[in-house]
């Protein structure tokens, strides 16, 4: 209809509020109160529960104590087990990190920052649960207790390493720590956890299975498919969000955020959502807890969005001061989550400076020892990588004729060539 | 299991094979759109649902992406799915999970993990299906390391082979060639059609067997001219072949990765001439992958270029479907270029 006297339509293109320069300030952050939140029952129906995935669970007040009716009131032990595992992933990733740097691999991805939402949720978890990881939650591995020189070996591609320098650093896969083989392709792993979550429950096993991926990552088509096939067959399973604001140089808008929260995803295919302060260990422990006990008592698939913040770049390929402002994540206003975890055990008089510090030296040595050893075994480009003939195997259980013939052709060509 | 065999057309054969593998193996679980209580729109898992439980056998939402995601979870979790995508023009959305996923999930674990997943799908035209229900997408498949590729021509075979795929531990694409479900189809669109019960691959054993995957089957011998074909084609290749009086030796190749090129070979070395055939469109198709093997491994013995008989590189259209089929007259045709050189 042409000659309407209407306003010419105009595109909304989401624009974050801080670019690189910008003071930061958040002043206007609507800090939701820790202890303020009410805990559902385990079965309660997704319907009666759609405002906890606009609220925010936390349980860490801003001096260290722990209120409200989420606290796991976990023992002295598991607190200080939860402070040192994230100690431990944060020595590790500035490790890794500085030697990427240093040119012993090609690539790195820090989780800083976001260190409760993998460790505090595996913790929550039983052991045997099976975890599918998106690329930022080697904290998975490290709350296993996982060797950090076998995730060394991997990241270095070395002799070393079990999956044969066949994935990019941070790639692993650790069957046995119930850890699956990560993809670099998006969100890929929600609908196969949902699947494995499937599987379990139509065997009449009691294993429940959780997945992770970053809130930009929703947007994929898998997101959406795993939903609904998760709420379909009411799925044992935990469906992960982190969100931490930044996807590579997009923040979190171009997923959605501007318009609901990540958590309120679940409302429209009927999944229990809630929404917590991923910077808060007892936050995160507890609504993996609720929504574990939720998946093994038959109530079906629980999304949680853990509300954090990237510290650091995407990866070690970006520059982050290219496209947000540095203050954002010194100003965070949920804080960060080894502090506010320490600040608690020091509150509850279980913990100290002095064992604080003695423990980062600690936990420094141990990745310091374990890349040693790990070097030992090579690093990306000083030569010591797997037989080449490597390559072509685990393509199929069996090596096909075409396969032979190219894995002979290439030794053939290489001798011709004296290589 | 009785070795006795019964009459059965291709849909019957492929609902025989995922029964006798779900009696034998109890970690075997079919899933897709349609195929529980209604027994799938082809009728292709019929009574499986009633046989063996909900858990096993059961329908799914629209979403191929999740259907093939679902499945690569549950193999995980040590289940051997055999998912059913409705028809293989709806299988892009499963893409990624098929080419980045499936497939590589051996690879990139070093064997910690794996997709023992066999994905059905009808495929190909003939049936007024238009561009959406007609497609044969089989060399976007072959073109994927990791992933193997089988195509059945007749109901002894789609049920040796299906037994082979699912029992495989690694994820098979499995096209059914939907326009000989319920019998042969030689391209002569314009004649009665004749049920499979008139020929002898209609004669299947029904119990336990395999058709090993890998290994093609010479459905004519002969000395001439060498016909490499799969599916549909085998039949259009057999009645032209008949028609015209040519002593071609016909190749069903029934497994395009891994392919059996020594058979192909062979024949090609003695007959010196070869026509590819195929639905699928010309340009990147599997034809030009045979093509490109028989000249690099027979160059010295072809006294003719090798000849494609494809479907048109357009999309599949609806009323001028028998102008798209590369039917009796095109073969014919290029039967006729390749013995005058």
């Amino acid at each position: 209809m042409t000659g309407r006297n209407l306003p010419p339509l105009s595109l909304h293109v989401p624009e974050p509020r801080f670019r690189p320069g910008d003071a930061v300030d958040f002043a206007d952050f609507d800090m939701p109160v820790a202890g303020a939140v009410a805990r559902p029952e385990i079965g309660t129906a997704p319907a009666e529960m759609r405002d906890h995935s606009y609220a925010m669970v936390r349980v860490l007040d801003d001096q260290g104590n722990a209120q409200g009716p989420w606290d796991p009131r976990l023992a002295p032990e598991t607190l200080l087990k939860m402070l040192r595992h994230m100690a431990l992933v944060r020595a590790y990733d500035e490790r890794l990190y500085r030697a990427q740097r240093q040119g012993k691999t090609s690539f790195y991805m820090k989780c800083t920052g976001e260190e409760a939402t993998s460790i505090a949720a595996t913790h929550a978890l039983d052991y045997d649960d099976m975890c599918f990881p998106s690329y930022r939650q080697q904290g998975i591995l490290i709350a296993r207790e996982w060797p950090l020189v076998d995730m060394m070996n991997q990241v270095f591609s070395n002799k070393g390493d079990r999956l044969k320098g066949r994935q990019m650093p941070i790639m692993y896969s650790a069957r046995q720590a119930n850890f699956f083989s990560i993809s670099g392709n998006l969100a890929t792993q929600y609908p196969q956890a949902v699947g494995w979550a499937m599987a379990s429950a139509a065997r009449g096993d009691t294993r429940i299975s959780a997945v992770w991926c970053g809130e930009g990552s929703t947007a994929e088509g898998d997101f959406h498919s795993a939903l609904t096939f998760a709420a379909v067959y009411r799925a044992p399973v935990i469906l992960n969000v982190i969100n931490n604001q930044w996807a590579i140089s997009s923040f979190s808008g171009f997923a959605g955020a501007e318009a609901t929260t990540f958590a309120a995803r679940a409302v429209g295919y009927g999944i229990a959502g809630l929404r917590v302060d991923g910077n808060d260990a007892l936050a995160v422990y507890a609504a993996t807890q609720w929504a574990a006990d939720r998946a093994r008592g038959n109530h079906g698939p629980t999304l949680i969005e853990h509300f954090t913040y990237r510290a650091e770049g995407h990866s070690t390929s970006d520059d982050p001061t290219k496209y947000r402002s540095a203050e954002e994540s010194t100003n965070w206003p949920l804080g960060d989550p080894i502090a506010r975890l320490k600040q608690h055990v020091i509150a509850l008089g279980i913990w100290d400076e002095e064992r604080h510090a003695a423990m980062d030296r600690e936990v420094a040595e141990l990745c310091k020892a374990a890349q040693r050893e790990s070097e030992a075994l090579g690093t990306l480009h000083d030569g010591l990588k797997q037989p080449f003939d490597s390559m072509f195997e685990d393509v199929f259980e069996e090596m096909p004729w075409h396969l032979k013939e190219q894995s002979q052709q290439m030794r053939d060509e290489r001798k011709a060539a004296g290589i | 299991m009785s070795d006795e065999t019964r009459t059965m057309n291709m849909i019957q054969a492929i609902n025989s094979a995922i029964d006798i593998c779900m009696g034998r193996d109890d970690e075997i679980v079919v899933l897709g759109e349609d195929v529980g209580f209604f027994g799938g729109v082809f009728k292709a898992t019929e009574g499986l649902q009633a046989k063996y439980g909900k858990t096993r056998v059961f329908d799914t939402p629209i979403t191929e992406c999740g259907i093939i995601g679902v499945a690569v979870g549950m193999a995980t979790y040590g289940l051997r799915p055999v998912p059913e995508i409705q028809f293989a023009d709806y299988i892009y959305p499963a893409l990624d999970q098929l080419v980045s996923e499936a497939a590589r999930l051996r690879y990139r674990s070093a064997g910690e993990y794996t997709a023992p997943i066999t994905v059905r799908t009808p495929f190909g035209g003939g049936i007024f299906g238009g561009q959406t229900h007609s497609q044969s997408p089989e060399g976007i498949f072959t073109h994927v390391a990791g992933l193997k590729t089988v195509i059945p021509s007749n109901p002894y075979d789609a049920k040796g082979l299906l037994i082979a795929a699912i029992e495989d531990n690694d994820p098979v694409i499995f096209f059914e060639p939907k326009r000989i479900y319920n019998g042969p189809f030689d391209g002569h669109y314009d004649r009665p059609v004749q049920p499979w019960a008139k020929f002898a691959e209609s004669a299947v054993p029904e119990g336990y067997y395999r058709v090993e995957l890998g290994k093609a089957r010479i459905v004519r011998p002969g000395d001439d001219v060498t016909i490499l074909a799969y599916g549909t084609m085998v039949h259009v290749a057999q009645s032209v072949v008949a028609d015209a009086g040519i002593d071609a030796e016909i190749i069903d190749l029934r497994t395009l990765v891994p392919l059996d090129l020594e058979t192909i070979v062979a024949s090609v070395k003695k007959t010196g001439r070869c026509v590819v055939v195929h639905e699928a469109t010309k340009t990147s198709g599997f034809g030009a992958e045979l093509s490109a093997l028989v000249q690099e491994h027979c160059f010295h013995h072809l006294e003719a270029p090798v000849q494609r008989v494809t479907g048109w590189d357009t999309p599949y259209p609806h009323s001028l479907e028998w102008a798209y089929f590369p039917g009796p007259v095109r073969l014919g045709e290029a039967l006729k270029r390749v013995m005058q050189d």
